[in-house]
């Protein structure tokens, strides 16, 4: 690249082309830029929220897309989803102190035995990426890791992970004990993991399969919004 | 050792193909293996059920089979408080494979399983060349112990850590074969198309005899990647599902019946490997289906992308990723971004 193009000075942007170029800064995994932007956005009377909404889940929904299709791959949405981080760093609090909208909380792990977590990390990422409030367990999660957190954290959603032909059947053991426990319907339960498919998912009281974090974020919101209008119309 | 005096470069210098194994996680749950526990502890645990497990696909035909170690590195079993056992785990699971192999009656080899860390590398992610070599290397130590053949790193999908294992393995001198598993929109995980790890594979200072693909998607992705090595000096392994996961009755099994993994064999056979086993969901029945057929049909010459999807069914994606439309093509096409200053 030439030095030309180094030489973008985002606070010389007006708002709409700094969020093109927050758009691209995300893309390429450009942490440090897309602080300076929020922040940018943020001094010039931004609403937190806003901030969230139109730069970063706009940026990661062209990064999710782009990954949903094939053209992006593990490694570029890290790196993506880490530049967002930095973001969502600086938001988080301003976002309590201003009592933004509740997109829905999640808890996610990968399930006993499993120690891969690479696109558990992707989806969880991608979801707080969307605006949704991540808990993440990381690996190996027996039912009563699961259980645990979802007494302390009240989520909409529990995410289970596997990657292994080995460890997927324990997501059914979760989900058998939920069922026992007469709270299956009190979440909304997403699995994914390279193994599985959407008729797994089914076969084990699932309620959707999840290909992709990408997916996941689509599935998430929809299973939201169907919350919602169900609490609406109760 | 010299590059050619093992077991599988004297086999393959002999025949035209071999046959490879088909799964164990599957085969090892049907063996009572619970959901969650670490197969690598029954080589100490229940060496009779890992002798069965090998003569499987022994017994059914398969010229090399692979050990009971694929997630017997430290960083995976770590999360089973095992990762001092490394070389006890990984020597076991060789000396019962070589117990039987030596019980066979002809040659058979064994193949040394190491699967990936499970940590994403630097610079993405966490795991260091050195503690990644260091890993591999310590794994290779204990299958070089127990009598492997050849060492044999499967399912891996990024290129660093395909690096760090030939790596590893290059200080125990053991001869090697390395396959990736091409999973997303005909590339791996990690973005790496068929034809970036054939050539991958030359540029490596201590190269594997042979290379190739391994679980993914179904039967017909494979052989899509397959024909994506084109042509290359090295020996090529095609190690394909059998057909896709089903749950049922609290067991996974995969829906590819064996006529359709004998049809897969002769496909994978004309479509240039030389190394064609199964992976997941494939059982000695598969095997024995896919060595008849192997042994009866006759080479047709490459087949069309058509000619495998009617006979095994669709492609999982459009493309096989070969066509610029990867994340480096995005890059250059959009231009105008600043370069990370990092």
């Amino acid at each position: 690249m030439s030095d030309l193009e180094d030489d973008i000075i985002l606070s010389e942007l007006n708002d709409e082309d700094l969020v093109a170029q927050m758009f691209d800064d995300l893309y390429d995994g450009l942490k440090e830029e897309i602080e300076e932007g929020v922040n940018i956005l943020l001094e010039r009377g931004w609403e937190p929220y806003r901030v969230l909404t139109e730069a970063l889940v706009g940026g990661m929904t062209i990064v999710g897309n782009d990954f949903r299709d094939g053209i992006l791959f593990v490694p570029e949405v890290l790196l993506a989803a880490n530049a967002m981080k930095g973001g969502m760093a600086i938001l988080k609090p301003l976002l309590a102190e201003t009592g933004a909208p509740r997109v829905g909380k999640m808890v996610i792990g990968t399930v006993k035995g499993d120690i891969h977590d690479i696109g558990k990390n992707l989806v969880g990422m991608m979801m707080e990426g969307a605006g949704f409030e991540i808990v993440d367990l990381g690996i190996n999660n027996s039912v009563e890791d699961y259980f645990a957190a979802l007494d302390e954290e009240e989520p909409d959603i529990l995410g289970m992970s596997a990657l292994l032909t080995t460890t997927m059947p324990y997501m059914k053991v979760v989900i058998d004990q939920l069922v026992a426990k007469g709270r299956r319907d009190d979440y909304t339960v997403l699995v994914g993991g390279a193994p599985l498919n959407e008729e797994f998912g089914k076969a084990i009281g699932a309620d959707a399969y999840c290909r992709d974090a990408a997916v996941a974020v689509e599935t998430a919101k929809e299973f939201m919004a169907r919350k919602h209008n169900q609490l609406a119309a109760g | 050792m010299s590059s050619t005096d093992n077991a599988l470069t004297k086999l393959l210098a002999s025949r035209d193909w071999l046959l490879a194994d088909g799964a164990t996680g599957t085969e090892l749950f049907n063996m009572g293996l619970q959901s969650g526990d670490a197969p690598e502890l029954w080589n100490a645990d229940h060496p009779d059920r890992i002798k069965a497990l090998y003569e499987g696909p022994v017994k059914a035909g398969s010229d090399i089979f692979l050990t009971n170690s694929f997630g017997g590195n430290a960083s995976r079993l770590k999360l089973h408080d095992a990762q001092s056992r490394v070389f006890e785990l990984n020597k076991r699971a060789a000396e019962i494979g070589r117990e039987v192999a030596d019980a066979a009656g002809r040659t058979v080899v064994v193949a040394g399983s190491m699967g990936p860390t499970g940590d994403i590398m630097e610079p993405v992610g966490t795991l260091s060349h050195a503690a990644a070599v260091e890993m591999f290397h310590e794994q290779a130590e204990g299958l070089k112990a127990g009598g492997a053949d050849v060492l044999w790193v499967e399912t891996i999908s990024a290129p660093e850590e395909m690096k760090a294992a030939a790596e590893g393995i290059a200080l125990t001198g053991m001869p090697w074969c390395g396959t990736m598993s091409f999973d997303t929109a005909g590339r791996t995980m990690m973005g790496v198309t068929a034809p970036a790890l054939a050539a991958q594979m030359d540029r490596l200072k201590h190269p594997p005899i042979a290379f190739g693909a391994n679980c993914g998607v179904g039967a017909s992705d494979l052989l899509r990647t397959v024909l994506g090595f084109g042509e290359t000096p090295k020996h090529v392994i095609a190690k394909g599902n059998a057909g896709i996961p089903k749950y049922h009755d609290g067991h996974i099994h995969y829906d590819g019946t064996p006529e359709l993994m004998a049809d897969y064999a002769v496909l994978a056979r004309d479509a240039g490997a030389t190394i064609i086993g199964g992976c997941c969901g494939t059982t000695p029945e598969h095997l024995r289906h896919m060595r008849e057929a192997l042994e009866t049909r006759t080479a047709n010459g490459k087949p069309s992308l058509d000619q495998i999807t009617q006979a095994l069914g669709g492609f999982s994606s459009e493309s096989d990723g070969t066509d610029g439309k990867g994340p480096g093509a995005r890059k250059a096409r959009a231009g105008g971004r600043r370069r990370a200053t990092a």
